[in-house]
């Protein structure tokens, strides 16, 4: 119960005015980005971060968690409204928003995601409150073998859970570590992989990368697509929200659902796109109206909305009690933690309670707001999607560059940037995955460091993997995701599964 | 273009497993070289390249109409990518501010067809916007280029 006593002072951190007005203000800014096709969460924080610097913490977290939350709100306006998904998580989205924006219910089916995204976060939220400090205070107890063998079932999830070629999950995942072990090594002081260029001795930043994988690389793929934004008008008022609320008890059996599959596929990496995909999949499956799904449905936009929040809301239990993020956007915070000078992972909850339950506290206020927020503006927030594409291209382009400068103050990083902009269009094209490469990035030195402490005081047996029952089981069940496209393709051969007709539309972000 | 990007990868790995076989990847009397890690993971990614390349080379037969983007594709991707590396040698040269400035006008111009006195007054105000935002409120200073052509104002 003293965790709810925390909670409650962390409601009387955010409610103070500086933190209210950073927490509106990150969430308008949310939604403008998630609402912007070529402006993701993960790099619009990536881009915001450094402005951050000279914030305390709490208020910082607030504030970019907050634009998260208005991401995942703002992502659901393009899709329904313009058919664009703004963010890779609202394609399942535009399935049956799209059709009902057309046949004029566009004011129902905002509503419905909106409320759906709001319950979504808020199961996850609740979850969040309750496993987070057990999490925390079980984490104690891990030495070095236990991170590496977290990390192994992190990176090895990837090519368990994602969609796409797993050679290829692995390949973006190991370019991001190699990446990540160039500059000074953190336990000998060599150099390593500098080639001799002075630019090259502090290594990547991952932020840089975010920026130039997500940003400039979107850019560049939007571009190619020619966007003619062209979409529905959206007029909500009182009275069409209130009727769709009425309607909504009715589908209590598939938010239910999906907020399982959501909070499921959010701890583990899965990530809120493959969490929409498989929510809306299978409420498919299980509706009785399954035909007529991808006409506009109601409970089609249920299914997704409800999940992707879900799912992009417990990422954040990783991240805070481990130290592990479940998705790029998380994984930017946890570059923020690092940078404002605190170490993510269990000691959080004991040395920073203030931190972390203002965190907890701003995703409760944050949806809340949130839902108000886009419910009241929505015509605002479509106004942006009809400033032409010839404008808003070359200023994100010049917002990212300002981003990658303003990271560490160096030229170099805005022709890094540039650089991973052409890698993500490449990568993109070719359905690599890039949340891997990213997260790799970010862990990479983490994992390494933990990996040789356990090595060393193991004398170099790779059988500390398994020396106790924790550390065995982690590492077990990391091989089996690891090996899991085998696995399944055996099980396949075993017993023929119906086509999934829904992967092959499904992207790999 | 499958095959290319893979014969690219694989390249990057093996390179990095030559640093790190230079760096040293076995084990020394205080626990494990510089490379030690980094050569495991250049292995990996010579190997996952490797059987991105073989799929490729033997998926081929069978989807070779599919190309990776078209020309007309390709000419609009590379009617923002170079004009984006140019803004970069831009803003490395005369600042953040004025490449800005004049890549958002040239954008707009040419590729929005907008009149010019709209994309100038446009690039400006965004411009002008940008520099009291971050000079001024946010307190950042960015780059303002080898030829500073800002430094009239001040900061």
């Amino acid at each position: 119960m003293q965790d709810l006593a925390y909670l409650f002072h962390g409601f009387a951190v955010v409610l103070t005015p500086f933190n209210f007005g950073l927490m509106l203000l990150g969430i308008v800014l949310g939604v403008i980005i998630g609402v912007l096709p070529g402006l993701g969460a993960a790099n619009g924080i990536a881009i915001l971060l450094p402005l951050t610097f000279t914030m305390p913490p709490t208020s910082a977290i607030i504030m970019l968690s907050c634009i998260y939350w208005g991401a995942l709100f703002g992502g659901a306006i393009a899709s329904i409204l313009f058919n664009i998904p703004g963010e890779p998580w609202s394609v399942a989205t535009t399935f049956d928003g799209y059709p009902l924006a057309q046949k004029g219910r566009a004011g129902e089916a905002l509503t419905t995601s909106f409320t759906s995204s709001f319950v979504g976060a808020f199961f996850a939220v609740v979850m969040i409150t309750f496993l987070a400090p057990i999490i925390a205070r079980f984490a104690l107890r891990f030495g070095p073998a236990e991170y590496f063998s977290v990390y192994l079932l992190t990176f090895c999830s990837f090519v368990g859970m994602g969609k796409g070629s797993p050679a290829k999950i692995l390949a973006s995942m190991m370019i991001g570590f190699a990446l990540s072990t160039v500059g000074i090594d953190i336990v000998t002081g060599q150099l390593r992989m500098t080639f001799g260029l002075t630019s090259l001795l502090k290594g990547f930043d991952f932020l840089i990368a975010v920026i130039g994988l997500f940003g400039i690389g979107e850019i560049l793929l939007s571009m190619e697509e020619g966007l003619k934004f062209s979409g529905a008008t959206a007029r909500i008022n009182p009275k069409v929200v209130w009727e769709t609320w009425k309607k909504l008890p009715r589908y209590s059996f598939t938010f239910m659902r999906s907020v399982i599959i959501g909070i499921w596929m959010g701890v583990t990496p899965g990530g809120a796109t493959p969490a929409s995909f498989m929510s809306y999949g299978a409420a498919k499956k299980f509706s009785k109206e399954g035909d007529k799904f991808g006409t506009g449905v109601i409970e089609g936009l249920v299914a997704p909305e409800t999940a992707a929040h879900a799912a992009g809301t417990s990422a954040l239990l990783p991240m805070i009690t481990l130290g592990i993020p479940g998705s790029p956007t998380a994984a930017v915070l946890l570059g923020g933690l690092l940078i404002w000078g605190l170490q993510p992972g269990p000691l959080l909850f004991q040395e920073k309670p203030d931190f972390v339950w203002g965190l907890i506290a701003s995703m409760y206020l944050g949806n809340v707001v949130g839902l108000a927020v886009v419910l009241s503006l929505v015509p605002a927030f479509a106004a942006i999607l009809r400033i032409p594409f010839a404008i808003i291209a070359p200023v994100i382009v010049v917002i990212c560059a300002i981003g990658a400068y303003t990271v560490n103050n160096s030229m170099h990083d805005i022709w890094f940037m540039l650089g991973f902009g052409v890698v993500g269009y490449v990568f993109k094209k070719l359905n690599y995955p890039m949340a891997p490469l990213v997260l790799a990035l970010v862990l990479g030195n983490a994992a390494e460091s933990s990996f040789r402490q356990a090595m060393l005081s193991s004398q170099g047996s790779l059988g500390i993997l398994f020396s106790n029952g924790l550390v065995g089981g982690i590492t077990a069940l990391a091989l089996v995701m690891l090996f899991w496209p085998l696995i399944s393709t055996g099980l396949r051969t075993m017993r023929p599964a119906r086509a999934n007709k829904l992967a092959e539309q499904q992207p790999v972000d | 273009m499958e095959a290319i990007v893979a014969a690219l990868l694989f390249a990057f790995g093996a390179t990095f497993v030559y640093q790190s076989v230079e760096l040293g990847f076995r084990w020394a009397s205080d626990g494990p070289q510089s490379g030690f890690f980094p050569f495991y993971v250049a292995l990996i990614i010579c190997g996952s390249s490797l059987t991105v390349f073989v799929n490729a080379l033997r998926g081929k037969a069978g989807r070779r109409d599919e190309s990776f983007v078209e020309r007309g594709q390709l000419w609009k991707v590379m009617q923002v990518l170079i004009p984006a590396a140019i803004f970069v040698l831009g803003v490395q040269l005369i600042g953040i501010y004025v490449s800005s400035a004049i890549y958002i006008a040239l954008f707009m111009r040419f590729l929005g067809k907008y009149s010019w006195v709209k994309s100038v007054l446009i690039a400006a105000i965004i411009c002008v916007t940008l520099f009291f935002m971050f000079e001024i409120w946010f307190q950042v200073p960015l780059y303002k280029g080898t030829w500073d052509l800002t430094s009239w104002t001040g900061y």
